[in-house]
């Protein structure tokens, strides 16, 4: 069940990159269990960490800096969460504490997980990025960005900016709920809908062999893909 | 009202619609060990039951091991708990399952179709980000999150943003030696790999029609780095041949009744798009990528862009961060740079057509001196064909190794990498920093380039190989 969103003044690391992709968020090699936790040490941790076995951390990378290691805002850039689907990429910032993603866009796979995990991914415009950077950097401890859900805004000491987010999605965030139970709530129309479309479309549903059946079916009748028609 | 081949599966399968779009209902739920045995553990530990199990299957692709010969299921095999957790949960939820050594394991993306589990106008989702391959046969298929795929097991349904629509009209014929993948990378170096965000997107024309149905999967799986929400294919008589029999297909009666509605199932003539993008296949040469991203593609025989040639994309350090990367300079030759690896497989180009048209370059030749070359089939089923067809032992000896099926070396999982700093062609998907292994260099390109430069010994015009 993801936590409740509520408006939120932090302290924000700015890793001004494109295409940020989720294999740069969590490189796949650090995802070692089946879990949605013990993520957050493998978070970045191509750029976060030197070359080499062991953890030595890089001093070049910004969540290495004291100055943003507690950051719960990550001001980024375009395209971010892009590449793998890999949910993993969600888990690890959000178990590292960040609670809100500012960029001028993100992947479509990677919002619809943030949304799904109580973490906001707000879009912003280039410029409003850039001058919302410059702002945190001029003093990363004191200048903490407010964001707001309930007034769809991002709030320095002298600026403020709106933010796009989906109707459904903000609600969502904001009262935290789960999807499941949700549509669980929807679970007779559902049924109804599918008694309907079983007589619309018998073959959708003719799936052969069943499951749980291991191994039984080995067709014989397969034919060669790729000779199709040529 | 005409409508586009999206809308008419979309309203089939629109159960409610609300403020952030629709919730769908889903036909088919695909998952592999990476991200689905994470749903299935966490859907039971929540108490929630799987709606229909009878419509879920999960494969074993990502992390089994391709090594020939491989023992991942073997009681002395190493441990391997994505594979064990879904092998668990899969059995214990009651849901198609092909393990690493079943007769029918292979890649989700190969499998689907091979399998005959996609459909036309079937919904069918896929924790991974290349599902939208599967839209070539016409399905809506489009790539999810782990806990979005445990929303569609527990309920099988999903609410879905309505994305907006986009036909990609392809005029023109391929010239020989240049593919389908080629023609994407076409597409994405030319509008961006930004450039479908928030559409789906519908391959048409004489130049889409044209395409085999393995050549459209591997269109519609490039159309992921294109990031549109999926993409689809209308189906023809080539798709339903295609179909024909598989192991899930619908049979008899059920089969003639899908290819009815089937046939209604394309996009009316005046159906209105809210993007359309037009392009030429004849114009298509082979292409590679030079950068760290699919829409650094270019012709073979291009150089290495200079910052003024990309400033509307690669912000100055982003570039400058590139070429470092990469190794490379401003006006370097793409068409001679040096390989030390080459590789064919992942689901976009490892199916029975791929390895067929990379053994008729491999056919007689040998791979050279200090390249390492590796073929990793898409599927189990593929592997077995290419052997009884001798592509196999074309591959052998040519000096490929020959796998068993998985997605491989696409992607580095902590297993087997190309060394750091080796610089590699490749047949998949995506060129990000890493993604082969630490520091790997990834030049993507087409199974025929992979296998004219694995000869080659440097990044090589298929076309002049073809001869």
């Amino acid at each position: 069940m993801p936590q409740p969103f509520t408006d939120l003044t932090a302290c924000a690391a700015v890793l001004l990159r494109d295409n940020v992709d989720t294999d740069a968020i969590i490189p796949s090699r650090e995802i070692r269990a089946v879990a949605k936790t013990g993520l957050a040490a493998g978070l970045f941790a191509n750029w976060r960490y030197l070359p080499g076995e062991g953890r030595t951390p890089d001093p070049m990378f910004i969540l290495n800096d004291p100055a943003f290691r507690e950051s719960q805002i990550l001001i980024t850039g375009e395209n971010f969460g892009c590449g793998s689907s890999r949910e993993q990429a969600v888990w690890a910032l959000a178990e590292y504490g960040f609670r809100v993603l500012i960029a001028p866009s993100f992947s479509p796979i990677f919002y619809r997980n943030c949304l799904r995990n109580g973490l906001l991914p707000a879009r912003l415009d280039k410029e409003a990025i850039g001058g919302l950077a410059e702002w945190v950097r001029e003093d990363p401890k004191r200048h903490q960005p407010l964001v707001s859900l309930a007034t769809q805004r991002i709030q320095t000491s002298a600026r403020s900016w709106p933010f796009e987010i989906a109707a459904d999605a903000r609600e969502a965030l904001i009262e935290g709920l789960s999807e499941i139970e949700q549509t669980l709530r929807l679970r007779e129309q559902i049924a109804v809908f599918q008694v309907a479309d079983r007589v619309k479309r018998p073959w959708a549903y003719h799936i052969s062999p069943p499951a749980s059946a291991e191994g039984v079916a080995i067709e014989s009748t397969l034919r060669r893909p790729g000779i199709d028609g040529k | 009202m005409p409508s586009t081949l999206f809308e008419k599966i979309w309203n089939a399968h629109l159960i409610a619609e609300g403020s952030g779009g629709g919730l769908l209902l889903l036909d088919r739920i695909l998952l592999h060990e990476r991200t689905g045995g994470v749903a299935l553990q966490s859907l039971r530990q929540a108490g929630h039951r799987i709606a229909n199990p009878a419509h879920v299957f999960a494969t074993m692709d990502h992390v089994v091991d391709t090594r020939p010969g491989r023992r991942s299921n073997a009681p002395d095999a190493p441990p391997n708990v994505f594979i064990d957790v879904t092998r668990r949960e899969a059995r214990a939820a009651g849901i198609h399952l092909f393990d690493v050594d079943d007769d029918r394991q292979g890649i989700v993306h190969v499998i689907g179709p091979e399998l005959g589990i996609v459909l036309p106008g079937l919904t069918l989702v896929c924790p991974d980000s290349h599902t939208g391959t599967q839209g070539a046969l016409g399905a809506l298929a489009w790539g999810i999150g782990s806990t979005e795929a445990e929303h569609a097991l527990a309920t099988q349904t999903l609410r879905v943003p309505r994305p907006k629509t986009l036909r990609v009209t392809i005029d023109g014929a391929l010239q020989r030696g240049v593919t389908a993948k080629d023609l994407a990378l076409h597409l994405i170096a030319t509008r961006g790999s930004a450039g479908g965000r928030g559409f789906v997107a519908e391959f048409a024309g004489p130049g889409v029609c044209g395409l085999d149905l393995e050549a459209r999967m591997t269109l519609c799986n490039m159309a992921t780095e294109f990031s549109v929400f999926a993409a689809l294919i209308a189906p023809d008589e080539r798709t339903y041949s295609y179909l024909r029999g598989r192991s899930f297909a619908p049979a008899g009666p059920f089969f003639e009744r899908g290819l009815t509605d089937w046939r209604q199932l394309r996009s009316d003539p005046d159906a209105r798009f809210d993007l359309e993008i037009r392009l030429d296949a004849s114009e298509v040469r082979p292409m590679v990528t030079w950068g760290t991203n699919p829409q650094d593609a270019l012709p073979i025989d291009s150089a290495v862009p200079d910052f003024p040639a990309v400033a509307g994309r690669l912000s100055l350090p982003a570039y400058r961060r590139t070429l470092e990367y990469m190794g490379l300079e401003p006006g370097r030759r793409i068409e001679g740079l040096p390989i030390d690896g080459a590789f064919i497989g992942a689901c976009t180009n490892s199916r029975l057509s791929d390895l067929r048209r990379a053994a008729a370059i491999l056919q007689g030749r040998k791979v050279a001196p200090g390249v390492r070359a590796i073929c990793v089939p898409g599927s189990t089923r593929v592997k077995r064909m290419a052997e009884d067809e001798g592509l196999a032992s074309v591959f052998e000896r040519a000096g490929f190794e020959w796998r068993e099926s998985g997605c491989s070396l696409c992607f580095f999982a902590g297993g087997e990498s190309f060394a750091p700093g080796q610089r590699i062609v490749s047949s998949t998907n995506r060129n990000f920093e890493g993604r082969q292994g630490p520091q790997t260099r990834t030049h993507l390109a087409s199974p025929e380039t992979v296998a004219a430069s694995a000869i080659a010994g440097y990044i090589a015009d298929p076309r002049q190989a073809c001869d």
